[in-house]
């Protein structure tokens, strides 16, 4: 076990965990913070995706200890009332289904329109192939993608 | 005809209209009125993104004659003294709840039309009411829901009320946004894994590796020192003598149990047991069906490989099946026809693979047993945890959470059982949560299907007999009543199974998720023999049925079935020739709704890509449309993607596949770019609509596939047969 400092969305947060731990279980079980999900622990379904200094990462294989410095953004985070523009366009396009997997989504959608304020189709579908939605509701988050790159800019 | 145009009806839901009240007065078990005018109704059955969490408070709100805009919507826990049909199968929610649903809001609407009634002293039938306000015309009084609450509650709930007529909806057939959408998109705890109690501890379950064994010896000298572990133990997974239910399945006699304080711990010891297993012998368990009668059945040891499943399906419709219904004299019209055409089709299992593994958290004490998480069977698995836990049914108090998926799975609920055992064994609050790995190696599959088709083409190629001969292990997927039978003269319809010792059940439209690819594909192979259209080919047959049926019994409307096939080839401009276009059709029935499809494939560098998805459903009236859209969206989606790529093979009884780097789902890049929905006007009651959508896309697939590259497909998933989308 060890003290180990996070920086999670803009608050420091202090945990005393194995440092072999994965993000996702810190933010999950220590830290209260649900909303990164877990779908299958290795780093293939994109459910439990983060932002690490704002770039798009896997926590279910991410262990607390190599985090350091880096900031911790979860869904939680993302905005203050829930209205980031790609929530927004999530809620106008009505995309969930079960939902389990649209706080990942989200999280690769953020970071993909931070990078690339006005994506192609096929940049949409590159930067999101690592998201498996199991409901299919790939056409509305594409559609959603869209709206929200149109809001930004 | 009906085209609804989503985008326009679905802004952003506003902010709560109204503050919580001071107050609530109960009208009856459904709903909840705030001395403010808010209404909280109660969502009565499971939510696992079909929607029933929105769309069936719609149908209580309808008749209450609400503002959508005040009401706020609760799941129900489990509650068989207000509740019937509390259940997430067969896509039968709304048909099921159409009528009481709407029935409880009618209700409460007239107990807030006499309570107006008795207050202002004139005739109840003068009291009119709209958007949650009660109006007497005459002497110009008029009151808000939230001011007559308290004294509606007072009034007795009537015995008979009279529903809307379906002109007069205001809310059904609107677009209403999932109840759950923000709460969704900020990462809200919704879920069963995301629950938590003062004082829980974590469990995992360790399981045989291969189906037909069972455990031997334990050694868990190591996990049990291991930081955060609180015990292991084994646990059977039903007592001596025990008839389990049929949603009670598990296929592994005992299980290893690690408890602890956190998940990452709990894993790490799990690592650490060293176990040995064995393989068990032939034997006969007790189960109860859905009905509720109970059969002893035989589960035989082995370790099954999917080599040898394959074999044994060739091997099976080689031989004479069981015969479910003839028609005619086939054997004697395909010895003279002028053409025979005979194909084989074949489909491996599946694990559903919710996005959120099974998971439940159990509080049992000796007073009561109290349980929280996803289950699509709540009234069922009630039972179960009582004759399990030795309870009785009124001590069992379960509570159903937002799940991540269901697909059939959560239909089947021992991992409910097992959480309650290592409550009630550890004596504290525990989360049971498994792995996707458990989840995917401890499933309750879909089976492994075969079907043989064969087809007889007179001279004039009219269809004059037809053949199929369908089995499963362990199941059958015939449904010898369904189209095209009554369309043809002389009809065989013969299933065999092959027993295995590998755990099935219900997949997403049970059956009909293998078949209707099967036959829809043969159906456009008989009809380029035949050389006709392969819609109109279909309508042919359809109007056979229509004006003079084969048989006495046949399941489907053939005109439902004919109008989805029209409305989508109109929809398609079916028939136009489109540069690199290629298209493939299907039509199916099933759970009383009907679907056709019509996919366009274009073909790009050598690599054929789902341009666009026309469906056109027949379901009955549609209740919320924006979410409807989405259900046949992804049930589209979800078809293709089991079609292309996903199965389960087994090697001497050990998935082959226990995570997302061999288990094939569709992922973005493979999905459909564009598909439209369009529905059947309607005025017949709801019928099913999560399933219907999801089997005749996997026909029309195959079907563009072949016009794309001359390549018929037979076996699922058809990455084996070489192909990829992109």
């Amino acid at each position: 076990m060890a003290v180990i400092n996070l920086n999670v969305n803009g608050k420091k947060q202090s945990v005393d965990v194995d440092p072999k731990t994965p993000v996702l279980w810190v933010l999950r079980e220590h830290l209260n913070l649900v909303g990164t999900k877990y779908g299958c622990g290795i780093a293939q379904c994109g459910a439990c995706t983060i932002h690490l200094d704002g770039v798009a990462v896997r926590s279910c294989q991410l262990p607390v200890s190599v985090i350091g410095e880096k900031a911790i953004t979860t869904i939680e985070g993302l905005s203050e009332n829930g209205d980031h523009p790609v929530q927004q366009a999530w809620l106008e396009h009505d995309v969930p289904q079960c939902g389990y997997c649209q706080a990942g989504q989200i999280m690769s959608a953020t970071a993909l329109l931070k990078e690339n304020p006005a994506p192609s189709d096929e940049q949409i579908e590159t930067a999101m192939n690592g998201n498996i939605c199991r409901c299919g509701t790939y056409v509305r988050i594409k559609a959603a993608i869209k709206t929200a790159a149109t809001a930004k800019s | 005809m009906l085209s609804f145009s989503w985008l326009a009806g679905c802004k952003p839901a506003a902010e709560e209209a109204l503050a919580l009240p001071k107050e609530w007065f109960e009208l009856n078990g459904y709903l909840k009125i705030g001395e403010n005018g808010l209404v909280t109704i109660m969502s009565p059955n499971p939510e696992i993104g079909q929607n029933v969490k929105t769309s069936m408070p719609m149908l209580v709100a309808e008749e209450l004659d609400v503002d959508w805009k005040n009401v706020i919507v609760e799941q129900a826990p489990l509650n068989t003294t207000v509740f019937t049909r509390q259940l997430a199968g067969g896509s039968q929610s709304i048909s099921q709840g159409w009528k009481s649903l709407r029935m409880a809001g009618a209700t409460a609407r007239q107990m807030l039309r006499e309570a107006a009634a008795k207050t202002w002293q004139v005739p109840v039938e003068e009291i009119t009411t709209e958007a949650s306000m009660l109006y007497h015309k005459a002497s110009s009084k008029s009151a808000s829901y939230g001011e007559m609450a308290s004294a509606a509650a007072k009034i007795e709930v009537p015995k008979e009320v009279e529903l809307k007529n379906n002109s007069d909806f205001k809310i059904i057939g609107t677009s209403r946004n999932n109840v759950d959408g923000k709460k969704i998109v900020t990462g809200q705890p919704l879920y069963g894994l995301d629950y938590r109690a003062e004082g829980m501890l974590v469990a995992m379950i360790a399981h045989p590796p291969a189906f037909g064994m069972k455990l031997k010896s334990v050694d868990d000298s190591q996990a049990r020192t291991m930081p955060g572990i609180k015990d292991v133990f084994t646990i059977k997974s039903y007592p001596e003598d025990y008839a389990q239910q049929w949603c009670d399945v598990s296929s592994f006699p005992e299980l290893v149990v690690v408890v602890g304080n956190t998940t990452w711990e709990v894993m790490n010891a799990r690592k650490a047991l060293k176990l040995e297993w064995e393989q068990f012998q032939d034997h006969e368990i007790s189960s109860s069906t859905f009905w509720g009668t109970t059969v002893k059945v035989k589960v035989p040891g082995g370790l099954e490989n999917s080599s040898q499943h394959a074999k044994l399906m060739t091997d099976y419709a080689a031989k004479n099946a069981k015969v479910v219904r003839k028609d005619g004299n086939p054997e004697a019209v395909f010895k003279k026809a002028a053409k025979v055409i005979e194909r084989s089709y074949s489909a491996p299992f599946l694990a559903h693979n919710t996005m959120e593994p099974m998971n439940f958290f159990a509080h049992v004490t000796e007073e009561k047993a109290e349980l929280v998480g996803p289950i699509q069977t709540p009234e069922f698995m009630e039972k179960s945890v009582a004759a399990r836990l030795n309870l009785p049914l009124e001590k069992i108090d379960i509570q159903m959470t937002r799940q991540g998926g269901g697909f059939g799975r959560r239909l089947y609920g021992h991992y409910l059982v097992e959480a309650a055992v290592i409550s009630q064994k550890i004596k504290a609050p525990v989360k049971l949560i498994y792995t996707r790995e458990d989840d995917m190696s401890f499933g309750v599959y879909r089976p492994a299907y075969h079907a043989l088709y064969r087809a007889a083409l007179d001279a004039d190629n009219n269809l004059i007999a037809f053949h199929v001969k369908a089995g499963g292990i362990p199941e059958s997927p015939l449904f010898a009543d369904r189209f095209p039978a009554g369309a043809v003269d002389n009809y065989l319809a013969e299933e065999w199974t092959a027993p295995s010792n590998i755990s099935v059940g219900a997949f997403r439209a049970p059956a009909s998720n293998f078949i209707a690819g099967a036959e829809q594909s043969f159906l456009d192979e008989v009809a380029e023999a035949a050389e006709k259209d392969p819609i109109q080919f279909r309508l042919d047959l359809l109007d056979r049925t229509l004006n003079k049926p084969v048989g006495e019994k046949n399941d489907y409307e053939a005109k439902r079935l004919a109008g989805v096939l029209e409305l989508v080839r109109s929809k398609a401009n079916w028939g136009q020739d489109m540069p690199n276009v290629h298209r493939g059709v299907s039509a199916y029935f099933c759970h009383d709704s009907y679907v056709a499809h019509v996919i366009d494939l274009v073909v790009e560098n050598g690599k054929p890509r789902v341009e666009k998805v026309h469906c056109a459903v027949d379901c009955g009236i549609v209740v919320n449309p924006i979410a409807a859209i989405n259900l046949v969206e992804g049930g589209s989606v979800d078809g293709i993607g089991h079609a292309m790529y996903s199965g389960l093979t087994f090697t001497n009884g050990t998935p082959d596949q226990t995570n997302f780097n061999k288990y094939r789902l569709i992922r973005h890049s493979e999905a459909p770019k564009a598909i439209d929905v369009h529905f059947v006007p309607s005025t017949v009651d709801p019928t099913g609509l999560g399933e219907p959508p999801f089997p005749p896309v996997m026909g029309a697939l195959a079907n563009a596939l072949y016009k794309a590259t001359g390549k018929r497909h037979y076996q699922q998933p058809y990455l084996g047969e070489g192909i990829t989308l992109g």
